[in-house]
């Protein structure tokens, strides 16, 4: 039995009856709590892979393809490895199991064994005694490859398949192709009384962490490889890791150390974690390889390109009757997370609207270019900028206020989606009230001058999924409690702190249920010799999960620690509190005991005190293939209003301020909430506005540094207003839901709107470059007859 | 192989190092000093950022040699520079990032933190846009700044005895319990 079953969302000690909104039952959960780790990372003390060294440590470095598709004819090593100072040179041959993921799609090898399919695809690998002999001995392994047609564009992917870019797949060069088809959409279309049909399209863009990929192995003399190394999720690495080098998974240990930004981009097994692990193993000696920032472009799993046809239909007072949708997702040379990305492209669009009818065909080829898989809103930002970019097509043309049409078609709290998603607590009104009040959009849309614009849009996205990735009985997340004598309580947890707080979160969970100081309170997280499985840092699961199973450990505790003081007490065990370190009797004032004498009271009565706890979903998702695949025991739901601002004579945007409303449940630290919320909405603008992985006519990478990618700065960040809203979910810990990646998804067609507010023109291909704005400009004027106020007027398209 | 001389974080330190490597590469490989990070090695990020006499400066663009009998501070100096003038805890800066939530993945903190430090040296009550254009060369990807903007407020703040106000979410949050209390 899950954690789930055994409590509600109320505070475990107060009197206020579940569900309640109130805070003030609450001791730790709800306040603007330090973090654990803050100070040791504030005063860089913090350790993150590349920070370890190790006695006798080797460097090691890659050999890439200059070919964006080519076939490896013969690799000679032979020079490198007489290169004083170099003690081993691996390539293909030194491990040829392919890895995925994705337990289906395993279409990756550490080194390229036959075939190379992106420029910067891994060849070979070099361990010596420092980094400039590494990349001396690069340069001396001589590569024969045999060039092959490139594939640089989706459209042909999808129709040619000579030569293919993976042999073994059946479907040519398509990666994975989904069509779900919920209701007669074409009938209601049909019926509909107005129709929009568009284009859109979303250019790719990278996760960019400061910090970038390094791993480090060592190998015990009796066997036993240590893997530290920057990666989101330690168990997936674990078991490719066991799998590529072919050991048993126990003489195995991964450790994740401080992590430097993730955002979905260290969640892949990756090619340097097999490398040094095999270096490792055949020097005897540990290895550590840092990319350089150049190589983290080039292993990318980011946002994928998309070419996004949709057909919605409304009736005349604006209740959608169908939704059509037709995708081409370009996804780069390997499967990555790819068959989840083609599912999410079209099953997480379903909310906070209801759909009555709805059908996506997904379509995601293989193309010559670095891998595309999961940033931060997996596979569904791009489709929901399409979707809410229509839907203002759609609120013009029947002359209705933009918030009001998304109003109208809000689909409620514990619903059912079209697609059979079972839908939770729903705070979607309640985001767009807070960011139409604080934006004084009803005062101001429309009213702010030719140039200046406000523009709305919504958004659902999961808190984790019921698909863990291979198919298995087991928690999806563990917990194990230790609690000494001292009064230190020590959680082990598998869950990977990235920088989001989750290990903070567990802490919090912890204090609240066992009435302790956070001070009292350690976590060990994402060692796999120390602490439970938990499934990692993705789909927006840790918080959801990780702290279900926490509170499932602690309610196990907490009845052995009440039962030692009541009966040391000989009172009724209903009236004993534990509360910020002490056990308290609620009917007599004057009798209290500290936690470390509560715990050596227990540990007395029922021996060394520990517990564990767990988390499963419940049975979720439709009865159809795929079903599952984007079920989510709780959904959370965001709404933005975006201000821009653009110069007609440059074509420049701006954004002034965004505001962001996101309903993460119960906010168990809302100042990490909001700075969740804040860096999301930072990072969907700078989508928008300035970024673009882009290749360039050969497939090469056209800027791989992160000058070239242009990350903003703190000059370029708008104003940024986070507005928590709380609905307080039956399901999440105490309430709580996801806030790391739901909040990203509206900024950007937010600003497409907001821009057609300002301007009267819908840019609908990113990123919105000087250049389109003027184009559309251009356009907008052709099309339009010379009127005053034309920017105000609308219905004319 | 050449043996600097340096001044860092009040210790005069001599250390072995090939010629060409950068003041970075001398501060983690050979000092230690891993609270100093390195996120592009070529100048794009600010991850690298100590202070060299009090200002800015690049780690990874900057030649070991170069800085010699310079005085350096990295991220670890300042605590105990702040316990050596008679404070306790973490220097106010390091403490106000905590407080106000800006430290999510931390990579980024050190120098950010750095440069806040020069900021306020030489003004010590700056606006938000000198706070925005003082971190411009320090990219984070994490926080979308605005936590650090308040970090940085809070701290001038505290060392003014003044206040800074509410934050977006909680004056909403503040709004919503009153509007929950209304009968």
């Amino acid at each position: 039995m899950s954690a789930r079953d055994l409590h509600g969302p109320g505070a475990p000690w107060g009197a206020a009856t579940p569900g309640s909104k109130s805070n003030t039952d609450f001791k730790v959960v709800g306040r603007a709590l330090r973090k654990l780790d803050g100070l040791s990372k504030a005063t860089g003390a913090a350790l993150y892979a590349d920070d370890l060294q190790l006695p006798g440590m080797l460097h090691a470095k890659t050999l890439r393809s200059p070919h964006p598709h080519a076939r490896v004819l013969r690799v000679d090593a032979s020079r490198a490895l007489a290169l004083p100072g170099v003690l081993a040179v691996i390539t293909g041959a030194s491990m040829p199991i392919k890895y995925g993921v994705i337990p289906w799609t395993p279409d990756e090898n550490a080194l390229a064994v036959d075939k190379v399919r992106f420029i910067g695809d891994p060849v070979a690998a070099v361990a010596a005694l420092d980094e400039d002999t590494a990349n001396a001995a690069l340069k001396l392994i001589e590569v024969e490859y045999q060039v092959l047609h490139a594939y640089l564009d989706p459209f042909e992917a999808l129709v040619r398949h000579d030569p293919p870019i993976h042999e073994d797949r059946k479907e040519g060069n398509i990666s994975k192709n989904v069509r779900l088809e919920f209701g007669a959409v074409d009938e209601a279309l049909a019926g509909a009384d107005v129709v929009v049909e568009d284009d859109y399209e979303f250019h790719g863009t990278t996760h960019a962490a400061i910090e970038p990929h390094c791993a480090l192995a060592s190998c015990s003399a009796d066997g036993v490889l240590t893997l530290w190394s920057s990666t989101q999720i330690t168990h997936y690495v674990h078991r490719a890791l066991a799998k590529v080098l072919e050991l048993p998974p126990h003489k195995i240990r991964v450790v994740q150390l401080n992590l430097g930004g993730a955002f979905g981009g260290k969640s892949d097994p990756f090619s340097l974690e097999f490398c040094v692990a095999k270096l490792a193993l055949v020097t005897g000696r540990p290895v550590k390889m840092l990319w350089t920032r150049e190589e983290v472009f080039y292993a990318h799993r980011g946002r994928h390109p998309m070419h996004l046809h949709y057909k919605s239909g409304a009736t005349r007072d604006g209740k959608l009757t169908g939704v059509d949708a037709k995708i081409l997702i370009d996804g780069g040379s390997y499967s990555s997370f790819g068959l989840v990305t083609t599912y999410y492209s079209g099953q997480l669009l379903t909310g906070p609207y209801h759909f009555p009818t709805y059908r996506f065909d997904s379509s995601r080829v293989f193309t010559n270019k670095p891998p595309c898989g999961p940033k931060r809103g997996h596979g569904s930002v791009q489709p929901r900028f399409a979707f809410e970019v229509q839907l203002d097509q759609l609120a013009e043309r029947l002359a209705l206020d933009p918030i009001e049409i998304r109003r109208r078609n809000f689909q409620g709290d514990f619903t059912r989606t079209v697609n059979g998603q079972r839908v939770t607590s729903n705070g979607f009104l309640q985001c767009l009230d807070a960011v139409e009040r604080a934006s004084g959009w009803k005062q101001r849309r429309g009213k702010l001058g030719r140039g200046r614009g406000l523009g709305v849009a919504g958004s659902m996205y999961i808190s984790g999924t019921n698909y863990p990735v291979y198919p298995n009985e087991m928690p999806q997340a563990g917990i194990q409690l230790k609690l000494d004598r001292s009064g230190l309580v020590t959680v082990f947890t598998g869950g990977n702190d990235i920088g989001q707080g989750s290990n903070s979160m567990v802490a919090y969970v912890v204090a609240e249920e066992l009435g302790l100081k956070l001070e009292q309170i350690r976590v060990v997280a994402a060692d796999t010799d120390l602490c439970p499985v938990d499934l990692g840092a993705y789909s927006s699961r840790v918080t959801f999960m990780v702290g279900n199973a926490a509170i499932d450990a602690c309610r196990k505790l907490r009845a052995q620690l009440v039962a030692a003081v009541a009966q040391k007490w000989a009172c009724d065990e209903r009236r004993v509190r534990l509360i910020d370190g002490l056990a308290i009797d609620i009917e007599d004032a004057a009798r209290s005991m500290t936690s470390v004498e509560v715990f050596q009271l227990a540990e007395s009565k029922f021996d060394t005190l520990g517990a564990t706890g767990s988390y499963n979903t419940p049975k979720l998702g439709g009865d159809y293939r795929g079903g599952t695949i984007g079920a989510s025991p709780a959904y959370s739901f965001t709404a933005h209003v975006v201000e821009c601002e653009v110069d007609v004579e440059t074509g420049r945007v701006s954004v002034v301020r965004a505001w962001i409303a996101h309903d993460c449940g119960r906010a168990l630290n809302p100042m990490i909430v909001a700075g969740q919320m804040e860096g999301s909405a930072y990072m969907g603008l700078a989508e928008a506005l300035l970024e673009h992985h882009q290749l360039n006519r050969f497939g090469l990478h056209s800027g791989p540094s992160l000058l070239d990618y242009r990350l903003p700065t703190s000059v370029d960040t708008p104003e940024l207003h986070a507005l928590i809203v709380e609905s307080i979910d039956p399901e999440g810990p105490y309430g709580a839901k996801e806030a790391g990646e739901g909040p990203l998804h509206p900024s950007i067609p937010a600003l497409s709107n907001a821009i057609h507010d300002a301007l009267g023109i819908r840019l609908k291909h990113l990123p919105f470059t000087p250049g389109k704005v003027l184009a559309a400009l251009r356009q907008e004027q052709a099309l339009r007859p010379a009127r005053p106020h034309a920017a105000l007027d609308e219905g004319s398209r | 192989m050449t043996v600097f001389s340096f001044h860092i974080n009040g210790d005069r330190v001599e250390v072995a190092a090939p010629d060409h490597w950068t003041l970075l590469e001398v501060l983690r490989y050979r000092l230690g000093l891993t609270g100093t990070k390195q996120g592009c090695d070529k100048g794009d990020c600010g991850a690298c950022t100590v202070l060299v006499d009090g200002r800015p400066w690049l780690a990874c663009l900057t030649l070991a040699k170069s800085v010699e009998g310079r005085e350096i501070t990295t991220i670890e100096g300042l605590m105990p520079a702040h316990r050596k003038s008679g404070g306790a805890g973490a220097d106010p800066l390091q403490d106000a990032f905590d407080r106000c939530g800006a430290l999510q993945c931390g990579f980024c903190q050190p120098g950010m933190i750095l440069s806040a430090r020069a900021l306020l040296a030489r003004n010590p009550r700056p606006t938000r846009v000198e706070i925005r254009h003082a971190l411009s060369g320090n990219l984070c990807r994490c926080t979308g700044y605005t936590q650090i903007f308040e970090a940085v407020e809070s701290a001038v703040a505290q060392a003014c005895g003044t206040t800074t106000a509410a934050r977006a979410w909680e004056a909403q949050r503040e709004r919503a319990c009153e509007r929950e209390d209304t009968p």
